[in-house]
């Protein structure tokens, strides 16, 4: 019995000793993300969650082009080269050879990507001849609220290489929207073979791209486990492996960065950069991005369709509060929808500010002067446009309690509110929308079109013909000036009418260990870990 | 006799799932909601759907036969899909459950090593320093809530010192096939992959939580087994083997001990359910996939069906292991089973 004991004790020591080795060897191997929230679906056709998009859409995925951050021009991916006829309604890409799709244990394939991927991934969205368009409800949210869903006219395969978009009419933004991280480019050779099986369910769930990570395992809840992708065409990859922990807890995220169980941790809370700025093994990364923490009324739910009521309501909020308390200084007041970083921003003068008395007397114009009770919905997860909803919500709370407001915060986990807000179950929501491309299109049509409200990414629920008319004449153009002129109309009609309230642009954190390097952050889109590597 | 027992034993074990099964049932039209939803799992979208959907849970019929129906499908194992994740709800549990238990039993098995002995020990040396030692130490860990100790410990060995991980039951770097969900087992069944850096990975994610959650049951452990060890002492026989020369050693390990024994066993059992409730807690806090904290979640995520399920798991499982303490505590204590009724 004793020998036991001692052994047993022994084998505890040791194993302690082990410890120092073991997390030499397991870095060596490696990486962990901490993830905020569980990825909804692993194709990014289906969803414009960003904690979703920040997990997927650059590890398991290319497109035919993106956006330089720096210039801002388009770069070649998975399409070499790319022609806009004169009339603007097509465009032709060319593309890449010799790109292999993954190998996963469900799927082998047996050719390169070539025009059949391109023409299967994007006739989903709108052939309802493709077997897959109504695989998921139909629903591709992000392609649905800027339209490309009814601006492609049909996609022509010109050789193996080589294919042509025909447009029904000329869009200034088509390629900006082929470039997001929504437009990549799926295997149709793996959806034929799903298809076959009779499993066109699993399709979206099990992801085979040309991405640099290949996709092994998901535990909701848990973890999303990749592998390196060793025929990554573009580079070699350094990391063997990669794991997203999945922490909706700010806190703990950060906790788990200074215990090492993660190398990187996402949205790291304002109130915690501080602390985190003092470590040396920490880095933390600041960038500026476009996007906007707002406050949407569901505009179509009495009294929220009274614009007196909306316009009352946001006198009634104190800014500067909200600036200091959830912002800690690490954000800039909003002046506009648009973000001052953009190039068609145009400051609002008319921009509602703290005054409660004239809330109070826009309330008794609106027949409201007891007040009345509503909800505010704060989104439980920290995101670069609202890092603390919650926070914002409860000061909000106070504030309008002032003008005999009464508040009811509600909150559900991110993805059940994210396909609740959808429902436009809501009085009032806190939410935000980071941009996908540097087209101030992106801030307009995939939030308050009219399209966007059919296909439930209208946290307004407000569809104004004038407005989407606007947005119409601004992609007719190609004339910089003369969209800057309609953007800035645009601008001031959301602050006339008032649909949703434009609170703060934040800033863009990456809180890393300082052994990891080769994480790019950009002023718009989702992180790429394709570089990433550990010392 | 003993069978007679045993068979009292199940009839009160058949009621008590009965008005488990009654009440988990009726929580479906008690929670918010569309009730046909709420079992199903399924939000009422279409007509066609929904019509499919009554046909199934026979939802038009009276509320004695969709109990029925209810039943029926519980032993099948369709417990309703989970809103959240859309999978059946039977399924998470048989994942996440291994994870509960494996915890729990860990944390038992270290009170049960530490709480006997310690209590033994304060009995040995009743009123002397190592009592009082005991005895003060076990006041502060009785006393101490399971989250602030588990925050403490984190602040302190995870935070501090860097010794111990604060989350999840290994390094999510190890890639270990879920074979029985018991995570050490699994690894022993992978044959100590990583050079068994796996093992002793899993063993340090262990720690802190079986800290946690042993210290509760082991200081109700070492008070109860020093309360029943100086009752026994100030018996009789125990005081004529005294007078017949025994020395203390072997007082205790040859007379005392057998019979003090006994009614600690029964507490033993009866732990189990004060432990799965803690567990729910150290698992929220340690991040635990275990099925304590799924049932968090599910609660604030308004997951009715997930809810249901998991309530009726963990009291299922409650249930069966107060069951099964008893009847082994009277397989050792005979004197146990001439009790007329049964008694939880």
């Amino acid at each position: 019995m004793h020998k036991f004991l001692l052994t047993l004790l022994a084998v505890t020591l040791v194993g302690c000793l082990d410890s120092e080795e073991r997390v030499i060897e397991e870095k060596s191997q490696g990486l962990v993300y901490c993830a905020e929230a569980n990825p909804v679906s692993f194709n990014p056709q289906v969803t414009t969650t960003g904690s979703t998009i920040d997990i997927i859409a650059n590890q398991l995925y290319d497109r035919l082009i993106s956006i330089d951050p720096v210039t801002a021009e388009f770069q070649s991916e998975l399409a070499t080269d790319w022609k806009v006829s004169k009339d603007g309604k097509s465009v032709t890409f060319t593309l890449r050879q010799n790109v292999p799709f993954h190998t996963t244990a469900y799927f082998t394939p047996t050719r390169t990507f070539n025009a059949d991927d391109v023409i299967f991934t994007f006739s989903r969205l709108f052939d309802v001849y493709n077997p897959y368009h109504f695989v998921g409800d139909a629903s591709y949210p992000y392609f649905q609220s800027v339209g490309v869903d009814q601006l492609i006219r049909k996609i022509v395969r010109v050789s193996d290489y080589q294919v042509r978009f025909e447009l029904f009419n000329a869009e200034s933004s088509f390629l900006a929207n082929m470039a997001t991280d929504f437009a990549v480019v799926l295997s149709a050779e793996y959806a034929m073979k799903r298809k076959a099986a009779e499993q066109e369910g699993l399709f979206d769930q099990y992801p085979v791209g040309t991405g640099p990570y290949i996709y092994r395992e998901y535990r909701r809840d848990n973890l999303v486990r990749f592998y390196r992708n060793p025929d990554y065409w573009k580079h070699d990859v350094a990391l063997d492996q990669l794991v997203y922990d999945i922490t909706p807890n700010g806190t703990a995220r950060i906790a788990k960065l200074l215990t090492k169980e993660c190398d990187l941790a996402a949205h790291p809370s304002s109130a915690q950069l501080s602390i985190l700025a003092q470590r040396e093994d920490i880095n933390i990364e600041k960038e500026t991005n476009l996007n906007v923490g707002y406050w949407a009324f569901n505009t179509e739910r009495p009294p929220f369709d009274d614009i007196r009521v909306r316009k009352a309501l946001a006198h009634a909020i104190d800014t500067d509060k909200i600036m200091q308390a959830v912002y800690y200084g690490n954000g800039t007041r909003a002046e506009s929808m648009l973000p001052p970083t953009s190039w068609a921003f145009d400051a609002q003068t008319s921009m509602p500010l703290f005054d409660p008395d004239l809330a109070k007397s826009l309330l008794a114009e609106a027949g409201l002067k007891g007040g009345f009770d509503m909800n505010i919905w704060a989104m439980p997860v920290s995101r670069i446009y609202n890092p603390n909803a919650r926070k914002m919500a409860e000061l909000m709370q106070s504030d309008l309690r002032k003008i005999g407001v009464n508040v009811n915060i509600v909150e559900y986990e991110w993805n059940t509110f994210i396909q609740r807000i959808g429902e436009h179950r809501h009085d009032s929501v806190l939410l935000g929308w980071a941009a996908d491309t540097p087209d101030p299109d992106n801030f307009f049509s995939p939030l308050l079109s009219c399209s966007a409200t059919f296909s439930g990414k209208n946290p307004a629920n407000w569809c104004n013909p004038k407005f989407d008319l606007l947005l119409a004449q601004a992609l007719d153009t190609t004339d910089i000036l003369m969209r800057k002129k309609y953007y800035a109309d645009v601008q001031s009609l959301i602050m006339d009418e008032l649909p949703l309230l434009p609170i703060a642009h934040g800033l863009r954190f990456q809180a890393s260990s300082a052994d990891v390097e080769g994480i790019t952050l950009g002023p718009f889109g989702a992180i790429s870990l394709a570089n990433a590597r550990k010392k | 006799m003993i069978l007679d027992y045993i068979l009292r034993r199940l009839g009160l074990l058949l009621f008590m799932l009965l008005m488990l099964s009654i009440f988990t049932f009726s929580l479906a039209y008690l929670f918010p909601g569309d009730p046909l939803s709420n079992l199903s799992g399924v939000p009422s979208n279409n007509f066609s759907q929904n019509t499919q959907l009554e046909d199934k849970y026979l939802y038009n019929s009276n509320y004695f036969t969709q109990y029925i129906a209810f039943l029926g499908r519980v032993f099948q194992g369709d417990w309703g899909l989970s809103f959240a994740s859309g999978d059946n709800v039977f399924s998470h549990i048989l994942d996440l459950l291994p994870a509960t238990l494996e915890l729990s039993v860990y944390a038992l098995i270290v009170s049960i090593f530490i709480g006997v002995p310690a209590g033994i020990l304060g009995s040995a040396y009743y009123n002397r320093w190592p009592d009082k030692l005991i005895n003060s130490t076990t006041i502060v860990g009785y006393s101490m809530p399971v989250f602030w100790l588990a925050l403490l410990l984190i602040m302190i060995f995870s935070l501090k010192l860097g010794w111990f991980p604060m989350s999840g039951r290994m390094g999510l770097l190890y890639e270990i096939p879920p074979t029985t969900g018991f995570m050490l087992i699994d690894i022993a069944l992978a044959g100590f992959p990583y050079k068994g850096m796996a093992f002793t990975d899993a063993l340090h994610h262990l720690t802190l939580p079986t800290i946690v959650l042993a210290m509760y049951p082991t200081t109700v452990l070492v008070r109860f087994t020093r309360e029943s060890m100086l009752k026994i002492m100030d018996q009789n026989f125990i005081k004529t083997a005294r007078a017949k020369g025994l020395n203390r050693r072997q007082l205790i390990l040859h007379h005392a001990l057998r019979n003090a024994l006994l009614p600690v066993i029964k507490k033993i059992g009866l732990q189990f359910s004060t432990l799965i409730t803690l567990a729910m807690i150290t698992e929220v806090i340690f991040s635990w996939p275990g099925i304590g904290r799924w049932l968090i979640d599910s609660i604030y995520q308004r997951d009715f069906p997930a809810i249901q399920g998991g309530l009726m798991a963990v009291s299922l499982f409650v249930i069966l292991a107060t069951i099964v303490t008893e009847l082994l505590y009277s397989l050792f204590d005979p004197l146990s089973r001439n009790q007329a009724h049964g008694k939880v």
